[in-house]
């Protein structure tokens, strides 16, 4: 295998590994743009991929999965905004919260209608989302460079992964040329600003948080339906969390998140390329090592290498109308 | 023409057992500038927030052209046209000042649209009332004075017939007062209604045709601007009869308590904000510094105190040197009898989620009179603390109420009462009476009077003009971080006026 095949198939792998980090990520920014910080990321994530693994497999259908996933995210997200908008609760205490209630409740429901150790039946070619070939794909394969780069980079994935990509523009276009955008940005600053100019905060925050829900279904969708043939415990390995450090390396903004997300995902590719084999200099190289390389870029981010990264200024507080 | 634009029709509103308007009646002419006076607590804004829908009141009816109206919220508010400038902004620092006057005011679903149609109004608001300002500018980095005219757009933008300013002089520089009311006038000759609320009677006298009275909740009177004075609406306000003036005997200096030389401060971003001030305050006097805020009275302050650590330069206290350009421990310098009274007591001067017991004793906590081994001991706190209360006459007098529950007046008597008891040898005094009602500042008055006629040397920095010439026995004024003249308290305000401008600076550096 040529160089070149060798990094057209790690960037491939990169795109499949940073997608579900990268719809995460942009569920987050809608949701900390209202000023309501989710770490229930994680939890919604997991619960979405086995509810709609779980639902693909009884009802024979990749398109009722996503609804059904979309279902469950969107409530679990609306729990949160009912503990954190409404009732003005701490906001870490109801996402850590569902991300516990995610955690135990697929593996006991899994084991209770499936039998199968927490895991959702294999599902099917027609159960997942399977990879697309984009015209033309299979006319250019043979030429030189581009051929590639087009037939195998940008054609040949699933459905779930054009959408992630778009979402990104798409949240761009939403946040930054919209009158909601406007208004969610605002909330995420000054709510009192926007509760002042006759917008109804809580109803703003709302349709902030059911925007987080709905891409954190997709991103558990592709993580079950799509990156696997059915739902594993555990199975997003926290992802979730990952995202939201993507967020804040991203400052908060769409095309920022898709790039650390991309980064994340390369990091995750190299890892799996590099086990087992040799570096030049280095050695052999653990492969816990390798996988543990995300997470220390993590840490080393957050740590202060990105700059001055200025969350919502109202992120976190519960909009109180003043007295 | 000398028709009602507001009249509120017996407006009662309580929250819990607290009754925060009682039987309101108040008229308010169209075109006019009228004023609402009260201290603080006695219930205007929560009249004005009812007006603007952001509370409902219990009872009682609005009418608005003479037409009953009900007001829900901001958006009925808006809807008949009553706009309101909030004392705190409802601005978004990080938006451009476009995108704050359309939030909430958008044509359509999308921006451009919206943005092009506020660029060309905002044009003629400018031309028509002289309000100019950069729509593309970001908020945060206007200085306040425009932020507020972009709160005043805002109302505007929103077809605002009948415009609240709530206190909306308390954050601007005299020069920035005297232009909003330059604003005001002219929005009133343009046929806009106006309702100013305030606590400073001198911009009521300057500037409202009309003034309403509040006091405890409820409305005592409503004057003609012009067939009043500040000793009636001051009595009115507080019920009795207050002194203005603050009386006192001449100063008799004595030694040098506190002496700084060459000063130098930077502050957190390096910029020089006092620049080489030298000055000495004595026993028995009251030295005040005036100056527009920002100017480096705060950095000045936070040096001497031990707050913030000084570039170089050197203080002396009872002669005896303070280490400023290393770490001046606040709680050593408090044992050697430099007491100071923040200019921030919510920050800086309290614990607000402490029992007012508590803070009566922060900072001395390690005094032998309040310990009993390694604890604390709580009688003597108790006893301590009921003293002090019955000695400041603060109110409700509670040791153990939570201190953010005390009004602004009752909370600066909490930390004048914590730092004058300990009988100080000096004492540094920063804005002594900010969000303090009348009753308060006359009796804050005299106690510092009282304390330099026992012979302590007080510094005082206020950025209150009126203050500094009341009680001060000289008066330095700084600009741009240098101390650019020295005054007796004869000193008129016009020629204070401008040397805090800077005017005669060269003059008064030679």
């Amino acid at each position: 295998m040529s160089f070149f095949d060798v990094i057209i198939q790690t960037l491939d792998s990169t795109i499949r590994l940073s997608v579900p980090l990268l719809l995460a990520c942009l569920a987050g920014l809608y949701s900390e743009r209202s000023g309501i910080f989710d770490i229930g990321l994680e939890g919604k994530m997991l619960a979405a991929a086995f509810a709609g693994a779980a639902a693909a497999s009884v009802f024979h259908s990749a398109w009722i999965g996503l609804g059904i996933a979309i279902l469950v995210s969107v409530s679990l997200a609306l729990v949160h905004g009912f503990a954190s908008i409404t009732h003005r609760g701490n906001q870490i205490v109801s996402g850590l919260a569902i991300n516990f209630v995610a955690a135990g409740s697929t593996i006991i429901l899994g084991q209770a209608w499936f039998q199968q150790g927490g895991r959702t039946p294999a599902l099917a070619p027609n159960e997942r989302f399977e990879a697309i070939t984009l015209p033309g794909a299979d006319a250019i394969r043979e030429v030189p460079i581009i051929g590639p780069i087009y037939s195998e980079l940008i054609s040949g994935h699933s459905l779930l992964v054009y959408v992630a990509f778009l979402a990104v523009p798409f949240t761009w276009w939403v946040l930054f040329r919209t009158r909601f955008g406007l208004r969610l940005r605002a909330v995420g600053e000054n709510p009192a600003a926007v509760d002042t100019a006759g917008i109804s905060v809580a109803w703003l925050r709302y349709r902030a948080v059911i925007c987080t829900g709905v891409l954190t279904a997709i991103a558990g969708a592709y993580l079950s339906m799509v990156q696997s043939g059915g739902f594993v415990k555990d199975m997003t390995a926290g992802k979730g969390y990952i995202a939201l450090a993507a967020l804040i390396f991203a400052k908060w903004r769409p095309v920022n998140a898709m790039f650390a997300c991309l980064l994340f995902g390369f990091l995750d590719a190299l890892a799996i390329r590099l086990q087992g084999a040799p570096l030049p200099i280095i050695g052999k190289v653990p492969v816990q090592l390798m996988q543990a390389l995300p997470y220390i870029l993590t840490v080393i981010l957050l740590a202060g290498f990105i700059g001055k990264a200025i969350p919502p200024r109202a992120g976190g507080v519960p909009y109180v109308k003043e007295r | 023409m000398a028709e009602a634009a507001i009249e509120l029709i017996g407006i009662s509103k309580s929250f819990g057992a607290v009754r925060a308007n009682r039987d309101i009646n108040l008229e308010i002419t169209r075109g006019t500038i009228h004023g609402i006076v009260g201290e603080n607590g006695a219930g205007k804004s929560t009249l004005m927030s009812i007006l603007y829908g952001f509370y409902q009141a219990d009872s009682g009816e609005i009418r608005v052209n003479g037409k009953p109206t009900s007001i829900k919220s901001s958006n009925d508010a808006i809807a008949t046209g009553i706009g309101m400038v909030h004392q705190h902004f409802m601005l978004v620092d990080n938006f451009t000042v476009l995108e704050n006057i359309i939030l909430g005011a958008e044509s359509d679903a999308l921006l451009k649209s919206s943005i092009a149609k506020a660029r060309s109004e905002l044009e003629r608001l400018e031309r028509e009332y002289g309000l100019e300002v950069d729509p593309d500018a970001i908020i945060e980095e206007l200085p306040v004075g425009l932020q507020q005219r972009v709160e005043i757009l805002k109302a505007l933008y929103r077809g605002a017939e009948i415009l609240i300013l709530d206190e909306p002089t308390g954050v601007l520089t005299p020069a920035e007062a005297d232009h909003l009311f330059r604003i005001l006038r002219q929005l009133k000759e343009q046929g806009k209604t106006i309702v100013l609320i305030t606590h400073k009677l001198r911009e009521i006298m300057a500037i409202t045709d009309s003034v309403s009275v509040m006091r405890q909740g409820t409305m005592v009177a409503t004057r003609e601007t012009k067939q009043t004075t500040v000793e009636e609406l001051a009595e009115l306000m507080v019920g009795r009869r207050v002194l203005l003036r603050v009386e006192k005997g001449e100063a008799r200096a004595g030694e040098v308590k506190l002496s700084v030389k060459n000063l130098v401060v930077k502050d957190q971003r390096g910029v020089t904000m006092v620049d080489d001030v030298s000055f000495d305050v004595r026993a028995g006097e009251i030295v005040g510094i005036a100056g527009v805020a920002g100017n480096g009275q705060s950095e000045l302050l936070e040096a001497i105190s031990g707050i913030r650590k000084a570039v170089s330069g050197s203080v002396t206290l009872d002669g005896k040197p303070i280490d400023l350009t290393g770490a001046a421990d606040p709680g050593e310098l408090r044992q050697r009898g430099l007491a100071h009274v923040p200019e921030d007591r919510h920050h800086v001067g309290l614990v607000l989620a402490f029992e007012e017991n508590e803070n009566s004793i922060l900072g001395y906590h390690n005094d032998k009179r309040y310990l009993k081994g390694p604890l604390l001991d709580v009688d003597a706190i108790m006893a301590d603390a009921k003293d002090k209360i019955a000695k400041y006459d603060i109110r409700p007098a509670n040791p153990r109420l939570r201190t953010a529950n005390f009004s602004g007046g009752n909370q600066q008597k909490i930390v004048l009462a914590r730092e004058i008891e300990q009988d100080p040898g000096v004492l540094i005094v920063g804005q002594p009476t900010r969000g303090v009602d009348v009753g308060a500042i006359e009796f804050i008055h005299k106690r510092l009077i009282a304390m330099r006629d026992q012979g302590k040397a007080v510094l005082l920095v206020s950025v209150e003009l009126d203050e500094i010439r009341s009680l001060s026995d000289r008066i330095l004024v700084m600009f741009a971080g240098r101390v650019v003249g020295e005054r007796g308290p004869e000193a008129s305000e016009g020629e204070l006026g401008l040397l805090m401008a800077g005017v005669e600076q060269k003059e008064a550096a030679e």
